[in-house]
């Protein structure tokens, strides 16, 4: 995994030269709206792998994170006037410590344990940022709209530079899980996968190696959930905080294939096209009909094709040879 | 505490609920020995095992590892230190090539991934499975399995390697192979702690034997005094057995 | 004051016999093949309506619809095992946690789809008022819930200590290998389990709609709170469950009583998180 091969590095290069042209060549708000959607769960997907992936911690809170990130950048900005470019460092600082802080009581827990209190976590932070007015309960919170510039985090006009932004995060957090799996950081995270005990036997600290993971993969999460607010420019707990935004990530990431860095990727521009598309064709009725389709989706991959279509590929590619 | 003593264990007594598992067991091996463990099934060995190598926290008496006391140490630092371990059940990494177990092995010491890799090519030239290093993990017949976990724990560069019933279900041909490997780790300057039940390896390779029987140390020599202590054979073999 | 507390003790110990009665079924269904039913909360919910239809289109009082409830979620039980459940059995770790995710979201939004978000009652069930002993008062219908649930999860406790294909469930709970080494039929006892821990839950429903809301995000609460309960009681553990439902029954309670109602969920999930650190295999799990 930690080799490229010429023909790989060519491919990837193509696509992110087509990535960097598409809005030149596509013009319209709403595909550009779709492609950010798919860079934003694309970069939440990698960053779940690092912990599900890698490290058999199958969060399903990752909202939490992205929640954090979203509203700690915002209230900076709100209150104290502070640059969303530091707020969106302060926001993945502060999910990387309350990751971090949670992770040391869930520290043995693997697979479904620690599914089940990822998601309690994740459901504990909603039921607080409802309930507090400092951060707008439920009503939530309006962002102020800045002039537009890159040093405000903040355009009106046009989204394209949120989608090279975004593009930019993405590829960010593609090379620093890239960097981190190829060296000893993916090696412990294998070992703590197979078992607690072996990699203890091996001299690893399996608490502080799933630590760092939770904390990366907070601060990375937390980068998008900024990047949300800003982009948006409005924030509540039902649209950054639920369950489905957690879940919408893990299925990112097993569609394409959890355990591989580009697996979340190839997921995410399957699903959230299908996701953002079905919603405006079928589901504007509220009658949540995309979902349902989602659902089916679900069952058909984690049933019948459960590695998901790097699974798919490989096992192809395996028989091509 | 002789300077030549590598391991010093004192008095060790583990309790489950109102279980004894250990009772004061105490001894010494020196550097450069191998030391074997025995002991009829539900002994204890497998709980002093996993209480020197950090696995369980013993309720009274003290470990020394080259005169460091480690008795509250956790298993990852004991490990650090210098004392590797395997598993009675065997664990190697699943999705990985049998290159990529021992490099986590060899993680422990460096960062730089060439020198990771080509010390753990340097082992498992050592240990005879350099030709199988592409091979995934699970792939590997038992023996080879078996060789791989020594291998891993070799990457750690221990002084002290702990092997947990290595020669169980090892054919004749296999028993002899791992032996070799064995003497050879020794030659190389580790000492060796086995917990065995294959008395044709204990016999062959100890240099000492301590004899477990019913959380205690009943007797600790020669192998070829132990053979023919009473007591040993009454724990082994029950009371109408003699000499 | 004192007998507010009292109250809100008995309060909490009803809500907590009938929490039971839905975690036993979800324990039951882990601590026989490992495999969590996210849609547990769900099949709570389509129980609850199957109730309420059946008393808005024909008149059946909810306490009727017990046996009709406890039947379909059985089959559905069968169904969702035999098509879904048991083709991931040989899967990814994940693709099982997944695949009753697929089921609850396809759940939960048919049933905004067919019957609107909006919340439903049952108006005139036949179990209706209070009791009062002295200041606390007993609401009638979920004296009656809790008392079914009880008597449901003693008859659970029975058939699988009593009966052969109890024992079978159990020893396959147990260890998988040995009882199919004993000629059990594993598979038979994973579709059976899954099918009885549905309609755990399917009786469950019927009690509740004798006095809760029906809408179709009823099932996404309850179903999070069994699970922090099946985690606390100890996965697999009936006996674990139980106890450990109700003690989330009374912490619900006295924490919204105590701190602010709208917390008692974050209270309960707190005391989860906090539990799992001490003892990380719950109460009674082994």
């Amino acid at each position: 995994m930690g080799k490229f091969t010429p023909r790989q590095i060519a491919l990837y290069v193509v696509v992110l030269v087509a990535l960097i042209a598409f809005p030149l060549v596509v013009k319209g708000t709403f595909p550009t709206h779709v492609m950010i959607m798919f860079f934003m769960f694309a970069m939440m997907g990698v960053a779940w792998n690092l912990l599900g992936g890698y490290a058999a911690m199958f969060s399903f809170g990752q909202a939490a994170f992205f929640g954090i990130g979203a509203y700690t950048s915002t209230i900076l900005l709100m209150n104290y006037h502070v640059n969303p470019w530091i707020g969106l460092v302060v926001g993945g600082i502060l999910a990387a410590l309350t990751g971090a802080a949670i992770g040391i009581p869930c520290s043995n827990l693997r697979g479904h344990y620690f599914a089940i209190a990822s998601i309690a976590f994740a459901e504990i932070v909603r039921i607080c940022f409802n309930n507090w007015k400092f951060v707008g309960a439920a009503e939530g919170l309006s962002l102020p709209l800045l002039p537009e510039s890159l040093g405000n985090f903040m355009f009106h006009s046009t989204k394209v530079p949120y989608y090279y932004i975004m593009l930019a995060f993405l590829v960010l957090s593609i090379f620093i899980c890239w960097y981190i799996t190829v060296n000893r950081g993916g090696f412990y995270l294998r070992a703590i996968k197979e078992s607690h005990e072996l990699a203890k036997g091996m001299g690893i600290s399996f608490v502080r190696y799933r630590l760092y993971a939770i904390m990366v993969s907070a601060f990375l999460t937390a980068m998008a959930g900024t990047f949300y607010a800003q982009y948006i420019l409005y924030l509540d707990p039902e649209s950054v905080l639920i369950l489905p935004i957690s879940v919408q990530v893990v299925l990112v990431a097993m569609l394409g294939g959890a355990g591989t860095i580009m697996g979340p990727v190839i997921g995410a521009v399957i699903l959230i096209p299908l996701s953002e598309y079905t919603r405006v064709w079928l589901g504007t009725k509220g009658t949540g009909v995309d979902m349902m389709l989602y659902g089916v989706l679900i069952m058909l991959i984690s049933a019948y094709q459960p590695k998901g279509v790097w699974g798919l590929l490989t096992a192809i590619g395996k028989r091509a040879k | 505490m002789s300077d030549a003593a590598c391991l010093e264990v004192q008095g060790i007594t583990k309790r489950f609920g109102g279980l004894i598992a250990n009772e004061d067991v105490s001894f010494t091996v020196n550097q450069g020995e191998i030391l074997s463990i025995i002991g009829p099934n539900g002994a204890g060995k497998s709980t002093l095992f996993n209480c020197i190598t950090g696995f369980y926290r013993p309720n009274a008496g003290r470990i020394f590892f080259r005169g460091k006391d480690i008795t509250q140490h956790s298993a990852h630092k004991i490990c650090k230190l210098g004392v590797a371990r395997t598993f009675q059940v065997v664990q190697v990494i699943s999705d990985m090539t049998v290159l990529e177990n021992v490099m986590t092995g060899t993680y422990l010491r460096t960062y730089n991934r060439r020198d990771v890799r080509e010390k753990a090519e340097e082992i498992l030239r050592f240990t005879g499975l350099y030709e199988k290093r592409d091979t995934l993990g699970p792939d590997l017949t038992i023996a080879d399995k078996k060789r791989l976990e020594v291998s891993m724990a070799l990457g750690t560069q221990p002084t002290l390697l702990m092997l947990d019933e290595a020669m169980a279900g090892l054919t004749p041909v296999e028993l002899r192979e791992m032996m070799a490997l064995i003497r050879k780790i020794r030659e190389n300057g580790v000492t060796l702690i086995i917990v065995e039940h294959v008395m044709e390896a204990v016999m062959e390779l100890s240099d000492r034997v301590v004899v477990i029987n019913s959380g205690r140390k009943i007797v600790e020599g020669v192998p070829a005094e132990i053979v023919r202590n009473p007591e040993v054979i009454q724990a082994y073999l029950g009371d109408r057995y003699h000499a | 004051m004192s007998e507010q507390l009292i109250q809100q003790l008995v309060n909490g110990l009803l809500i907590g016999f009938l929490y039971s009665l839905i975690a036993i079924g979800l324990t039951m269904i882990w601590g026989v093949m490992n495999i969590i039913n996210f849609a547990h909360g769900d099949f709570l919910m389509l129980s609850m309506f199957i109730s309420f239809w059946l008393y808005t289109l024909y008149g059946l009082d909810p306490i009727f619809s017990i046996p009709i409830c406890t039947g379909l979620l059985f089959l559905l039980g069968l169904l969702i095992y035999k098509y879904l459940v048991s083709k991931v059995m040989t899967g990814p770790a994940l693709a099982q946690l997944v695949v009753t995710f697929g089921v609850s979201i396809f759940i939960a939004n048919a049933a905004v789809l067919l019957w609107t978000p909006d919340f439903k009652m049952i108006e005139k069930p036949l179990l209706t008022g209070t009791w009062s002993f002295g200041t606390i008062q007993l609401s009638i219908p979920k004296a009656v819930a809790s008392a079914g649930s009880v008597l449901v999860s003693l008859a659970l406790f029975l058939f699988l200590r009593k009966s052969k294909t109890g024992k079978a469930i159990l020893a396959t709970e147990m260890n998988r290998n040995s009882a199919l080494l004993m000629g059990v039929n594993t598979d038979r006892v994973n579709a059976l389990s899954f099918a009885i821990g549905s309609s755990l839950v399917g009786i469950a429903g019927a009690f509740l709609s004798m006095y809760y809301y029906i809408y179709p995000g009823v099932g996404g609460t309850f179903g999070l709170i069994s699970f922090c309960i099946v985690a606390l009681g100890g996965f697999g553990s009936i006996e674990g469950a139980f106890i450990a439902g109700i003690l989330i029954g009374i912490v619900q309670t006295l924490g919204g009583y105590f701190f602010d109602p709208a917390y008692k969920y974050a209270i309960v999930f707190a005391m989860y998180l906090v539990t799992v650190w001490i003892r990380p295999q719950g109460l009674l799990g082994w």
